[in-house]
Protein backbone atom coordinates (compact mmCIF):
# COMPACT_ATOMS: atom_id res chain seq x y z
CA UNK A 1 0.00 0.00 0.00
CA UNK A 2 2.31 2.45 1.26
CA UNK A 3 4.55 1.19 -1.55
CA UNK A 4 2.44 1.85 -4.40
CA UNK A 5 1.60 5.11 -2.86
CA UNK A 6 4.74 6.12 -3.06
CA UNK A 7 5.70 4.98 -6.97
CA UNK A 8 2.17 6.77 -7.46
CA UNK A 9 3.96 9.90 -5.89
CA UNK A 10 7.10 9.40 -8.04
CA UNK A 11 5.24 8.77 -11.46
CA UNK A 12 3.59 12.09 -10.78
CA UNK A 13 5.98 14.25 -9.86
CA UNK A 14 8.11 12.82 -13.55
CA UNK A 15 4.85 13.12 -15.33
CA UNK A 16 4.72 16.95 -14.06
CA UNK A 17 8.32 17.66 -15.00
CA UNK A 18 8.10 15.95 -18.59
CA UNK A 19 4.47 18.72 -18.93
CA UNK A 20 6.40 21.87 -17.12
CA UNK A 21 9.91 21.87 -18.78
CA UNK A 22 9.09 22.56 -22.30
CA UNK A 23 6.25 24.87 -21.09
CA UNK A 24 8.95 26.35 -19.35
CA UNK A 25 11.38 26.54 -21.76
CA UNK A 26 8.67 28.38 -24.69
CA UNK A 27 7.17 30.70 -22.19
CA UNK A 28 10.62 31.80 -21.01
CA UNK A 29 13.33 31.88 -23.56
CA UNK A 30 10.79 33.08 -26.14
CA UNK A 31 7.97 35.40 -23.70
CA UNK A 32 9.83 36.57 -20.50
CA UNK A 33 13.83 37.31 -21.75
CA UNK A 34 12.85 38.80 -24.61
CA UNK A 35 10.31 41.21 -23.24
CA UNK A 36 12.93 41.80 -20.28
CA UNK A 37 15.61 42.33 -22.76
CA UNK A 38 13.54 44.45 -25.02
CA UNK A 39 12.96 46.92 -21.63
CA UNK A 40 16.39 46.92 -20.58
CA UNK A 41 17.66 47.98 -24.50
CA UNK A 42 14.61 50.75 -24.35
CA UNK A 43 16.36 52.49 -21.55
CA UNK A 44 19.65 52.64 -23.36
CA UNK A 45 21.12 55.45 -25.83
CA UNK A 46 24.76 56.28 -27.02
CA UNK A 47 26.30 59.22 -24.90
CA UNK A 48 28.03 61.77 -26.69
CA UNK A 49 31.24 59.86 -26.19
CA UNK A 50 29.31 57.17 -27.79
CA UNK A 51 29.14 54.46 -25.61
CA UNK A 52 25.95 52.47 -24.52
CA UNK A 53 24.49 54.15 -21.14
CA UNK A 54 21.79 53.91 -19.33
CA UNK A 55 19.13 56.70 -20.55
CA UNK A 56 15.23 58.28 -20.39
CA UNK A 57 16.36 59.82 -24.24
CA UNK A 58 14.78 57.40 -26.40
CA UNK A 59 11.15 57.77 -23.93
CA UNK A 60 12.36 61.72 -24.34
CA UNK A 61 12.72 61.72 -28.05
CA UNK A 62 8.96 60.01 -27.99
CA UNK A 63 7.99 63.26 -26.68
CA UNK A 64 9.49 66.25 -27.83
CA UNK A 65 8.90 65.28 -31.73
CA UNK A 66 5.64 65.62 -32.47
CA UNK A 67 5.35 63.18 -35.42
CA UNK A 68 6.11 60.47 -32.68
CA UNK A 69 3.32 60.63 -30.31
CA UNK A 70 1.20 62.14 -33.02
CA UNK A 71 1.40 58.30 -34.63
CA UNK A 72 0.88 57.05 -31.17
CA UNK A 73 -2.49 59.03 -30.45
CA UNK A 74 -3.69 58.70 -33.62
CA UNK A 75 -3.16 54.66 -33.86
CA UNK A 76 -4.91 54.53 -30.51
CA UNK A 77 -7.68 56.76 -31.74
CA UNK A 78 -8.31 54.86 -34.70
CA UNK A 79 -8.11 51.81 -33.36
CA UNK A 80 -10.51 52.23 -30.95
CA UNK A 81 -13.02 53.55 -33.48
CA UNK A 82 -12.24 50.64 -35.98
CA UNK A 83 -12.93 48.51 -33.16
CA UNK A 84 -16.73 50.23 -32.79
CA UNK A 85 -17.38 50.18 -36.49
CA UNK A 86 -16.84 46.90 -36.38
CA UNK A 87 -18.95 46.08 -33.79
CA UNK A 88 -22.13 48.35 -35.06
CA UNK A 89 -21.61 46.13 -38.56
CA UNK A 90 -21.52 42.70 -37.15
CA UNK A 91 -24.12 43.14 -34.43
CA UNK A 92 -27.01 43.02 -36.61
CA UNK A 93 -25.44 40.27 -38.92
CA UNK A 94 -25.14 38.05 -35.56
CA UNK A 95 -28.78 38.62 -34.55
CA UNK A 96 -29.77 38.19 -37.70
CA UNK A 97 -27.48 34.80 -37.94
CA UNK A 98 -28.70 33.44 -34.50
CA UNK A 99 -32.50 34.50 -33.95
CA UNK A 100 -34.12 35.89 -37.29
CA UNK A 101 -33.22 33.20 -40.46
CA UNK A 102 -34.66 30.03 -40.92
CA UNK A 103 -32.59 27.60 -38.55
CA UNK A 104 -31.93 25.15 -41.91
CA UNK A 105 -29.51 27.94 -43.72
CA UNK A 106 -28.21 28.66 -40.10
CA UNK A 107 -24.98 26.20 -40.42
CA UNK A 108 -24.26 27.43 -44.04
CA UNK A 109 -24.57 31.04 -43.73
CA UNK A 110 -22.00 30.67 -40.76
CA UNK A 111 -19.78 28.87 -42.79
CA UNK A 112 -20.40 31.15 -45.41
CA UNK A 113 -19.31 34.08 -42.84
CA UNK A 114 -15.90 32.33 -41.77
CA UNK A 115 -14.41 31.60 -44.98
CA UNK A 116 -13.33 34.75 -46.04
CA UNK A 117 -11.27 34.35 -43.02
CA UNK A 118 -9.08 31.03 -43.69
CA UNK A 119 -7.63 33.30 -46.64
CA UNK A 120 -4.83 35.10 -45.71
CA UNK A 121 -4.98 38.81 -44.93
CA UNK A 122 -2.34 39.84 -47.60
CA UNK A 123 -4.74 38.39 -50.11
CA UNK A 124 -7.73 40.07 -48.64
CA UNK A 125 -5.58 43.62 -48.44
CA UNK A 126 -4.90 43.04 -52.09
CA UNK A 127 -7.69 42.60 -53.41
CA UNK A 128 -9.12 45.86 -51.71
CA UNK A 129 -6.29 47.30 -53.79
CA UNK A 130 -7.48 46.16 -56.92
CA UNK A 131 -10.84 47.14 -56.37
CA UNK A 132 -9.95 50.68 -55.18
CA UNK A 133 -7.20 52.12 -56.80
CA UNK A 134 -6.96 54.32 -59.71
CA UNK A 135 -7.32 52.01 -62.32
CA UNK A 136 -9.44 49.49 -60.34
CA UNK A 137 -12.50 47.48 -61.17
CA UNK A 138 -14.68 49.89 -59.42
CA UNK A 139 -13.56 53.12 -60.62
CA UNK A 140 -13.92 51.07 -64.65
CA UNK A 141 -17.57 50.01 -63.87
CA UNK A 142 -18.69 53.53 -62.23
CA UNK A 143 -16.95 55.18 -65.64
CA UNK A 144 -18.93 52.80 -67.65
CA UNK A 145 -22.52 53.80 -66.52
CA UNK A 146 -21.25 57.17 -66.34
CA UNK A 147 -21.56 58.37 -62.75
CA UNK A 148 -17.64 59.59 -63.29
CA UNK A 149 -16.07 61.65 -65.86
CA UNK A 150 -12.36 60.40 -65.00
CA UNK A 151 -11.22 57.93 -62.30
CA UNK A 152 -10.08 58.84 -58.89
CA UNK A 153 -8.08 57.98 -57.29
CA UNK A 154 -9.70 55.79 -53.88
CA UNK A 155 -6.52 53.93 -52.18
CA UNK A 156 -4.77 55.56 -49.24
CA UNK A 157 -6.93 57.69 -47.67
CA UNK A 158 -8.33 56.91 -44.22
CA UNK A 159 -11.14 55.97 -44.64
CA UNK A 160 -9.96 52.82 -47.11
CA UNK A 161 -7.18 52.07 -44.44
CA UNK A 162 -10.34 52.15 -41.54
CA UNK A 163 -12.53 49.76 -44.40
CA UNK A 164 -9.75 47.53 -44.65
CA UNK A 165 -8.97 47.58 -40.80
CA UNK A 166 -12.46 46.99 -40.66
CA UNK A 167 -12.65 43.74 -43.34
CA UNK A 168 -9.91 42.39 -41.40
CA UNK A 169 -10.83 42.18 -38.17
CA UNK A 170 -14.97 41.42 -38.22
CA UNK A 171 -14.37 37.54 -38.05
CA UNK A 172 -13.20 38.45 -34.56
CA UNK A 173 -16.30 40.10 -33.34
CA UNK A 174 -18.59 38.06 -34.94
CA UNK A 175 -17.73 35.12 -33.54
CA UNK A 176 -17.67 35.61 -30.34
CA UNK A 177 -21.56 37.27 -31.07
CA UNK A 178 -23.06 34.62 -32.18
CA UNK A 179 -21.95 32.24 -29.40
CA UNK A 180 -22.83 34.84 -26.82
CA UNK A 181 -26.19 35.91 -28.78
CA UNK A 182 -27.11 32.08 -29.07
CA UNK A 183 -27.37 31.30 -25.25
CA UNK A 184 -29.93 34.53 -25.08
CA UNK A 185 -33.68 33.07 -24.11
CA UNK A 186 -36.05 33.59 -27.14
CA UNK A 187 -38.79 34.12 -24.71
CA UNK A 188 -37.15 37.19 -23.17
CA UNK A 189 -37.10 39.02 -26.34
CA UNK A 190 -41.00 37.59 -26.82
CA UNK A 191 -41.91 38.67 -23.22
CA UNK A 192 -40.35 42.17 -23.40
CA UNK A 193 -42.06 42.00 -27.17
CA UNK A 194 -45.63 41.04 -25.44
CA UNK A 195 -45.66 43.68 -22.65
CA UNK A 196 -45.12 46.58 -25.76
CA UNK A 197 -41.06 47.58 -25.58
CA UNK A 198 -40.30 48.65 -28.87
CA UNK A 199 -36.91 47.44 -31.13
CA UNK A 200 -34.84 49.61 -29.62
CA UNK A 201 -35.48 49.45 -25.90
CA UNK A 202 -35.34 45.44 -26.62
CA UNK A 203 -31.97 45.75 -28.19
CA UNK A 204 -30.95 48.34 -24.93
CA UNK A 205 -32.51 46.65 -22.37
CA UNK A 206 -31.73 42.83 -23.34
CA UNK A 207 -29.82 41.78 -26.53
CA UNK A 208 -26.34 44.31 -25.48
CA UNK A 209 -26.86 43.44 -21.56
CA UNK A 210 -26.96 40.03 -22.32
CA UNK A 211 -24.05 39.91 -24.71
CA UNK A 212 -21.53 42.12 -22.88
CA UNK A 213 -19.19 39.12 -22.54
CA UNK A 214 -19.09 38.35 -26.25
CA UNK A 215 -18.80 41.88 -26.97
CA UNK A 216 -15.59 42.47 -24.41
CA UNK A 217 -13.73 39.62 -25.78
CA UNK A 218 -14.34 40.41 -29.66
CA UNK A 219 -13.49 44.34 -29.04
CA UNK A 220 -10.02 43.04 -27.14
CA UNK A 221 -9.07 41.00 -29.98
CA UNK A 222 -10.33 43.43 -32.57
CA UNK A 223 -8.64 46.27 -30.86
CA UNK A 224 -5.23 43.95 -30.42
CA UNK A 225 -5.01 43.00 -33.69
CA UNK A 226 -5.58 46.80 -35.20
CA UNK A 227 -3.44 48.54 -32.95
CA UNK A 228 -0.81 45.70 -33.80
CA UNK A 229 -1.68 45.10 -37.38
CA UNK A 230 0.78 46.40 -40.10
CA UNK A 231 -0.17 45.42 -43.70
CA UNK A 232 -3.77 47.43 -43.79
CA UNK A 233 -2.53 50.60 -42.84
CA UNK A 234 0.52 50.45 -45.07
CA UNK A 235 -0.71 49.12 -48.43
CA UNK A 236 -3.89 50.99 -47.57
CA UNK A 237 -3.22 53.93 -46.07
CA UNK A 238 -1.86 57.03 -47.70
CA UNK A 239 1.99 58.94 -46.94
CA UNK A 240 -0.05 60.72 -44.31
CA UNK A 241 -1.90 57.87 -42.72
CA UNK A 242 0.99 56.60 -40.71
CA UNK A 243 0.84 53.93 -38.11
CA UNK A 244 2.76 53.80 -35.17
CA UNK A 245 3.88 50.11 -36.18
CA UNK A 246 5.56 51.51 -39.00
CA UNK A 247 7.42 54.13 -36.79
CA UNK A 248 8.92 50.70 -35.13
CA UNK A 249 9.29 49.17 -38.49
CA UNK A 250 11.04 52.24 -39.56
CA UNK A 251 13.44 52.85 -36.62
CA UNK A 252 14.22 49.03 -36.62
CA UNK A 253 14.93 48.44 -40.47
CA UNK A 254 15.99 51.75 -41.54
CA UNK A 255 17.14 54.18 -38.85
CA UNK A 256 18.68 50.73 -37.75
CA UNK A 257 18.12 52.59 -34.53
CA UNK A 258 17.10 49.70 -32.08
CA UNK A 259 16.99 51.39 -28.75
CA UNK A 260 14.37 54.27 -30.37
CA UNK A 261 12.77 51.26 -31.57
CA UNK A 262 12.41 49.23 -28.51
CA UNK A 263 11.68 52.21 -26.81
CA UNK A 264 8.38 52.32 -28.98
CA UNK A 265 7.52 49.17 -28.64
CA UNK A 266 7.08 49.35 -25.30
CA UNK A 267 5.27 52.51 -25.44
CA UNK A 268 2.91 50.18 -27.69
CA UNK A 269 2.59 47.35 -25.68
CA UNK A 270 1.75 49.88 -22.67
CA UNK A 271 -1.25 50.92 -24.85
CA UNK A 272 -2.40 47.83 -25.61
CA UNK A 273 -2.41 46.56 -22.00
CA UNK A 274 -3.75 49.59 -20.83
CA UNK A 275 -7.13 49.96 -22.98
CA UNK A 276 -7.71 46.13 -22.47
CA UNK A 277 -7.34 46.36 -19.44
CA UNK A 278 -9.56 49.26 -19.09
CA UNK A 279 -12.11 47.49 -21.21
CA UNK A 280 -11.97 44.45 -19.03
CA UNK A 281 -12.51 46.50 -16.03
CA UNK A 282 -15.09 48.51 -17.35
CA UNK A 283 -17.52 45.49 -18.14
CA UNK A 284 -15.92 43.48 -15.10
CA UNK A 285 -14.21 40.91 -17.19
CA UNK A 286 -11.72 38.26 -16.26
CA UNK A 287 -8.93 37.86 -19.33
CA UNK A 288 -8.74 34.27 -17.97
CA UNK A 289 -12.75 33.58 -19.01
CA UNK A 290 -12.83 36.10 -22.17
CA UNK A 291 -9.80 34.01 -24.17
CA UNK A 292 -11.92 31.12 -24.03
CA UNK B 1 -37.72 40.75 -34.15
CA UNK B 2 -37.26 37.27 -33.78
CA UNK B 3 -38.75 34.39 -35.90
CA UNK B 4 -41.82 32.97 -33.79
CA UNK B 5 -42.84 36.84 -33.39
CA UNK B 6 -44.76 38.37 -36.45
CA UNK B 7 -42.38 40.32 -38.01
CA UNK B 8 -43.22 43.80 -40.45
CA UNK B 9 -42.34 43.56 -44.32
CA UNK B 10 -40.41 46.42 -44.31
CA UNK B 11 -38.59 44.92 -41.27
CA UNK B 12 -37.43 41.26 -42.78
CA UNK B 13 -36.66 43.04 -46.15
CA UNK B 14 -34.16 45.30 -44.17
CA UNK B 15 -32.44 42.43 -42.61
CA UNK B 16 -32.58 40.68 -46.08
CA UNK B 17 -30.64 43.74 -47.93
CA UNK B 18 -28.34 44.21 -45.42
CA UNK B 19 -27.19 40.52 -45.60
CA UNK B 20 -26.89 40.77 -49.41
CA UNK B 21 -24.84 44.26 -48.89
CA UNK B 22 -22.76 42.66 -46.28
CA UNK B 23 -21.73 39.32 -48.34
CA UNK B 24 -20.65 41.06 -51.21
CA UNK B 25 -18.71 43.40 -49.37
CA UNK B 26 -17.03 40.29 -47.67
CA UNK B 27 -16.85 38.31 -51.14
CA UNK B 28 -16.09 40.91 -53.65
CA UNK B 29 -12.67 41.46 -53.19
CA UNK B 30 -11.97 37.79 -53.33
CA UNK B 31 -13.85 36.81 -56.09
CA UNK B 32 -12.52 39.89 -57.67
CA UNK B 33 -8.54 38.65 -57.18
CA UNK B 34 -9.91 35.36 -58.30
CA UNK B 35 -11.58 36.47 -61.86
CA UNK B 36 -8.57 38.56 -62.53
CA UNK B 37 -6.16 35.93 -62.47
CA UNK B 38 -7.41 34.52 -65.72
CA UNK B 39 -7.71 37.47 -67.75
CA UNK B 40 -5.41 37.62 -70.65
CA UNK B 41 -4.16 41.68 -69.92
CA UNK B 42 -0.65 42.76 -68.42
CA UNK B 43 -2.22 44.32 -65.33
CA UNK B 44 -4.63 42.63 -62.48
CA UNK B 45 -7.34 44.86 -63.85
CA UNK B 46 -10.43 45.21 -66.21
CA UNK B 47 -11.50 45.71 -69.04
CA UNK B 48 -11.66 41.64 -69.78
CA UNK B 49 -9.32 40.65 -72.67
CA UNK B 50 -10.28 37.15 -72.68
CA UNK B 51 -9.56 34.21 -70.59
CA UNK B 52 -6.12 32.50 -70.38
CA UNK B 53 -4.52 30.65 -67.82
CA UNK B 54 -1.31 31.97 -69.10
CA UNK B 55 -0.69 33.61 -65.70
CA UNK B 56 -0.24 29.81 -64.53
CA UNK B 57 1.44 28.00 -66.76
CA UNK B 58 3.22 30.00 -68.99
CA UNK B 59 7.26 30.87 -69.64
CA UNK B 60 7.29 33.42 -72.12
CA UNK B 61 9.82 36.48 -71.79
CA UNK B 62 7.37 38.50 -71.37
CA UNK B 63 4.93 36.42 -68.91
CA UNK B 64 5.87 33.70 -66.45
CA UNK B 65 3.56 32.17 -64.88
CA UNK B 66 3.68 30.95 -61.18
CA UNK B 67 4.80 27.53 -62.03
CA UNK B 68 7.68 28.82 -63.74
CA UNK B 69 8.34 31.43 -61.24
CA UNK B 70 11.26 30.83 -59.07
CA UNK B 71 11.16 33.59 -56.64
CA UNK B 72 7.84 32.94 -55.65
CA UNK B 73 8.07 28.80 -55.79
CA UNK B 74 10.85 29.36 -53.66
CA UNK B 75 8.85 31.30 -51.08
CA UNK B 76 6.15 28.81 -51.06
CA UNK B 77 8.91 25.87 -50.65
CA UNK B 78 10.04 27.80 -47.37
CA UNK B 79 6.70 28.77 -46.07
CA UNK B 80 5.72 25.45 -46.49
CA UNK B 81 8.88 24.17 -44.33
CA UNK B 82 8.12 27.19 -41.49
CA UNK B 83 4.44 26.01 -41.23
CA UNK B 84 5.58 22.26 -40.99
CA UNK B 85 8.06 23.12 -38.28
CA UNK B 86 6.31 25.35 -35.92
CA UNK B 87 2.95 22.65 -36.30
CA UNK B 88 5.02 20.11 -35.13
CA UNK B 89 6.69 22.03 -32.28
CA UNK B 90 3.43 23.87 -31.46
CA UNK B 91 1.49 20.65 -31.34
CA UNK B 92 3.77 19.20 -29.39
CA UNK B 93 4.55 21.77 -26.52
CA UNK B 94 1.00 23.24 -26.27
CA UNK B 95 -0.36 19.73 -25.85
CA UNK B 96 2.14 19.30 -23.03
CA UNK B 97 0.71 22.76 -21.79
CA UNK B 98 -3.15 21.31 -21.73
CA UNK B 99 -2.19 18.52 -19.67
CA UNK B 100 0.37 20.69 -17.34
CA UNK B 101 -3.00 23.27 -16.81
CA UNK B 102 -5.77 20.20 -16.55
CA UNK B 103 -4.29 17.77 -14.59
CA UNK B 104 -1.18 18.88 -12.55
CA UNK B 105 -1.25 21.32 -9.74
CA UNK B 106 2.27 22.85 -8.68
CA UNK B 107 3.02 26.43 -7.20
CA UNK B 108 2.48 29.65 -9.35
CA UNK B 109 0.32 27.77 -11.63
CA UNK B 110 -1.87 30.81 -11.79
CA UNK B 111 0.81 32.53 -12.53
CA UNK B 112 2.29 30.62 -15.22
CA UNK B 113 -1.11 30.30 -16.75
CA UNK B 114 -0.80 33.75 -16.93
CA UNK B 115 2.08 34.38 -18.70
CA UNK B 116 0.70 31.38 -20.98
CA UNK B 117 -2.04 33.55 -22.56
CA UNK B 118 -0.06 36.47 -22.40
CA UNK B 119 1.17 35.92 -26.33
CA UNK B 120 -2.88 36.47 -27.19
CA UNK B 121 -2.62 40.16 -25.80
CA UNK B 122 1.47 41.04 -26.94
CA UNK B 123 1.00 42.69 -30.84
CA UNK B 124 2.78 40.50 -33.36
CA UNK B 125 5.40 43.16 -34.38
CA UNK B 126 6.13 43.47 -30.49
CA UNK B 127 7.04 39.95 -30.29
CA UNK B 128 9.12 40.05 -33.65
CA UNK B 129 11.29 42.60 -32.36
CA UNK B 130 11.45 41.16 -28.99
CA UNK B 131 12.53 37.48 -30.54
CA UNK B 132 14.77 39.65 -32.87
CA UNK B 133 16.82 41.63 -29.64
CA UNK B 134 17.09 38.77 -27.38
CA UNK B 135 18.65 36.28 -30.29
CA UNK B 136 20.87 39.12 -31.47
CA UNK B 137 21.75 39.76 -27.60
CA UNK B 138 22.26 36.18 -27.58
CA UNK B 139 24.28 36.01 -30.23
CA UNK B 140 26.83 38.59 -29.11
CA UNK B 141 27.35 36.55 -26.10
CA UNK B 142 28.09 33.66 -27.29
CA UNK B 143 30.41 35.20 -29.65
CA UNK B 144 32.25 37.55 -27.53
CA UNK B 145 33.00 34.38 -24.81
CA UNK B 146 32.92 31.48 -26.33
CA UNK B 147 33.82 33.12 -29.96
CA UNK B 148 30.68 30.71 -31.05
CA UNK B 149 29.00 31.58 -34.19
CA UNK B 150 25.30 30.32 -33.88
CA UNK B 151 23.48 30.56 -37.18
CA UNK B 152 20.36 30.15 -34.66
CA UNK B 153 20.50 33.25 -33.49
CA UNK B 154 20.53 35.55 -36.85
CA UNK B 155 17.33 36.51 -38.93
CA UNK B 156 16.47 33.71 -40.70
CA UNK B 157 14.24 30.68 -41.00
CA UNK B 158 14.44 29.14 -37.81
CA UNK B 159 13.93 32.52 -35.96
CA UNK B 160 11.11 32.56 -38.09
CA UNK B 161 9.87 29.53 -36.62
CA UNK B 162 10.71 30.50 -33.08
CA UNK B 163 9.09 33.50 -33.57
CA UNK B 164 5.83 32.38 -35.13
CA UNK B 165 5.67 29.23 -32.30
CA UNK B 166 5.57 31.66 -29.58
CA UNK B 167 2.11 33.01 -30.23
CA UNK B 168 0.50 29.91 -32.12
CA UNK B 169 1.39 27.00 -29.50
CA UNK B 170 -1.04 29.22 -26.92
CA UNK B 171 -3.41 28.74 -29.31
CA UNK B 172 -2.96 25.28 -29.14
CA UNK B 173 -2.74 25.16 -25.63
CA UNK B 174 -6.27 26.63 -25.26
CA UNK B 175 -7.61 24.41 -27.78
CA UNK B 176 -6.69 21.18 -26.63
CA UNK B 177 -7.14 22.41 -23.03
CA UNK B 178 -11.22 22.63 -23.85
CA UNK B 179 -11.76 19.04 -24.76
CA UNK B 180 -9.42 17.86 -22.32
CA UNK B 181 -12.07 19.23 -19.80
CA UNK B 182 -14.82 17.26 -20.71
CA UNK B 183 -12.60 14.22 -20.44
CA UNK B 184 -14.08 12.05 -18.21
CA UNK B 185 -11.06 10.88 -15.67
CA UNK B 186 -12.71 7.57 -14.51
CA UNK B 187 -11.47 6.59 -17.60
CA UNK B 188 -8.02 6.87 -16.51
CA UNK B 189 -8.18 5.64 -13.05
CA UNK B 190 -9.95 2.44 -14.42
CA UNK B 191 -6.87 1.86 -16.81
CA UNK B 192 -4.16 2.83 -13.55
CA UNK B 193 -6.36 0.12 -11.42
CA UNK B 194 -5.19 -2.18 -14.42
CA UNK B 195 -1.87 -1.91 -14.28
CA UNK B 196 -1.74 0.99 -16.57
CA UNK B 197 1.27 3.74 -15.68
CA UNK B 198 0.60 7.43 -16.11
CA UNK B 199 2.12 6.96 -19.64
CA UNK B 200 0.73 4.40 -20.87
CA UNK B 201 -2.41 5.73 -19.86
CA UNK B 202 -1.74 9.06 -21.02
CA UNK B 203 -0.75 7.27 -24.58
CA UNK B 204 -3.57 4.55 -25.36
CA UNK B 205 -6.56 6.90 -23.34
CA UNK B 206 -6.27 10.75 -23.18
CA UNK B 207 -4.27 11.47 -26.66
CA UNK B 208 -7.05 8.94 -28.70
CA UNK B 209 -9.62 11.00 -26.87
CA UNK B 210 -7.84 14.54 -27.68
CA UNK B 211 -6.92 13.48 -31.36
CA UNK B 212 -9.93 15.59 -33.00
CA UNK B 213 -8.73 18.69 -31.37
CA UNK B 214 -4.79 17.81 -32.13
CA UNK B 215 -5.96 18.01 -35.69
CA UNK B 216 -8.23 20.96 -35.53
CA UNK B 217 -5.52 22.57 -33.50
CA UNK B 218 -2.70 21.60 -35.53
CA UNK B 219 -4.93 22.80 -38.96
CA UNK B 220 -5.27 26.11 -37.71
CA UNK B 221 -1.42 26.40 -36.33
CA UNK B 222 -0.58 25.00 -40.26
CA UNK B 223 -2.37 28.25 -41.26
CA UNK B 224 -1.68 30.77 -39.52
CA UNK B 225 1.72 30.12 -39.78
CA UNK B 226 2.00 30.13 -43.38
CA UNK B 227 0.02 33.43 -43.58
CA UNK B 228 1.73 35.13 -40.64
CA UNK B 229 3.42 38.65 -41.25
CA UNK B 230 3.67 40.55 -38.25
CA UNK B 231 5.65 38.37 -36.55
CA UNK B 232 7.90 37.21 -39.69
CA UNK B 233 8.48 40.70 -40.78
CA UNK B 234 11.71 41.10 -38.33
CA UNK B 235 12.72 37.82 -37.90
CA UNK B 236 13.12 37.15 -41.79
CA UNK B 237 16.39 36.46 -42.99
CA UNK B 238 17.47 35.88 -46.98
CA UNK B 239 14.67 33.45 -47.29
CA UNK B 240 11.65 34.99 -47.44
CA UNK B 241 8.70 33.32 -46.90
CA UNK B 242 5.41 33.69 -49.13
CA UNK B 243 3.56 36.66 -47.33
CA UNK B 244 7.12 38.56 -47.17
CA UNK B 245 7.57 38.09 -50.21
CA UNK B 246 4.05 38.71 -51.64
CA UNK B 247 3.90 41.95 -49.85
CA UNK B 248 7.26 43.35 -51.38
CA UNK B 249 5.74 42.74 -55.13
CA UNK B 250 2.61 44.02 -54.08
CA UNK B 251 4.40 47.25 -52.48
CA UNK B 252 5.70 47.54 -55.89
CA UNK B 253 3.34 47.06 -58.37
CA UNK B 254 1.76 43.87 -59.14
CA UNK B 255 1.12 41.49 -62.10
CA UNK B 256 -1.75 39.15 -62.64
CA UNK B 257 1.03 36.74 -60.94
CA UNK B 258 -0.12 37.92 -57.96
CA UNK B 259 -3.47 37.12 -58.79
CA UNK B 260 -2.55 33.65 -59.99
CA UNK B 261 -0.94 32.71 -56.57
CA UNK B 262 -3.96 33.99 -54.52
CA UNK B 263 -6.35 31.79 -56.45
CA UNK B 264 -4.31 28.50 -55.40
CA UNK B 265 -4.06 30.20 -52.07
CA UNK B 266 -7.81 30.49 -51.66
CA UNK B 267 -8.09 27.14 -53.46
CA UNK B 268 -5.83 25.68 -50.71
CA UNK B 269 -7.13 27.46 -47.51
CA UNK B 270 -10.66 26.38 -48.35
CA UNK B 271 -9.75 22.86 -48.85
CA UNK B 272 -8.03 22.39 -45.77
CA UNK B 273 -10.41 24.20 -43.83
CA UNK B 274 -13.30 21.67 -45.10
CA UNK B 275 -11.30 18.74 -44.69
CA UNK B 276 -10.09 19.73 -41.05
CA UNK B 277 -13.65 20.65 -40.12
CA UNK B 278 -15.26 17.04 -41.53
CA UNK B 279 -12.26 15.05 -39.84
CA UNK B 280 -13.23 16.71 -36.71
CA UNK B 281 -17.13 15.88 -37.35
CA UNK B 282 -16.05 12.66 -37.66
CA UNK B 283 -14.09 12.01 -34.65
CA UNK B 284 -16.69 14.13 -33.08
CA UNK B 285 -19.21 11.30 -34.14
CA UNK B 286 -16.80 8.70 -33.32
CA UNK B 287 -16.45 9.62 -29.44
Amino acid sequence: MNTSARAKNRNFRWGLLFFLAPVCLWLFLLIVLPHIDLLIMSFRAENDMGDMVWSLSNYRNFFEEPVYWLTYVRTAIYSVLVTFLTFCITLPLAFYITKVVCPRYQGFLTILLLMPFWVSELVRVYGWMILLRESGVVNHFLLKIGLLNQPIEMLYRDTTMVLGLVYTSMLFMVVPLISVLESLDDSLIEAAHDLGANTWSILFKIIIPHATPGIVSGSIVVFMLTLGNYLTPNLMGGKNSLWFTEQIYNQFIASFNWNQGSAFGFLLLIISSLIVWLGLTLSRQKLGKVVQ
Amino acid sequence: MIRTLPQSRGYSFGFKLYMLVYFTFLFAPLVITCVLAFNDSQFPSLPWKGFTLEWFTADLPHRVGIFHDRINLDSIWVSLKVASFVTLLAVGVGTCGAFLFEQEEFRYKQLLYFLMISPLVIPGVILGISILMFSTTLGLYFEQSWNLDVALFRPGVWLVVLGQFSFIATLVTLVVSARLKKFDRTLEEAAMNLGANRFEVIWYITLRFLRPAIIGSGAVAFLMSFENFNTTLFLVGSEATLPINLYLQVRDGSTPVINAISFLLILGTSLLALVSSLVAKKSDQAT
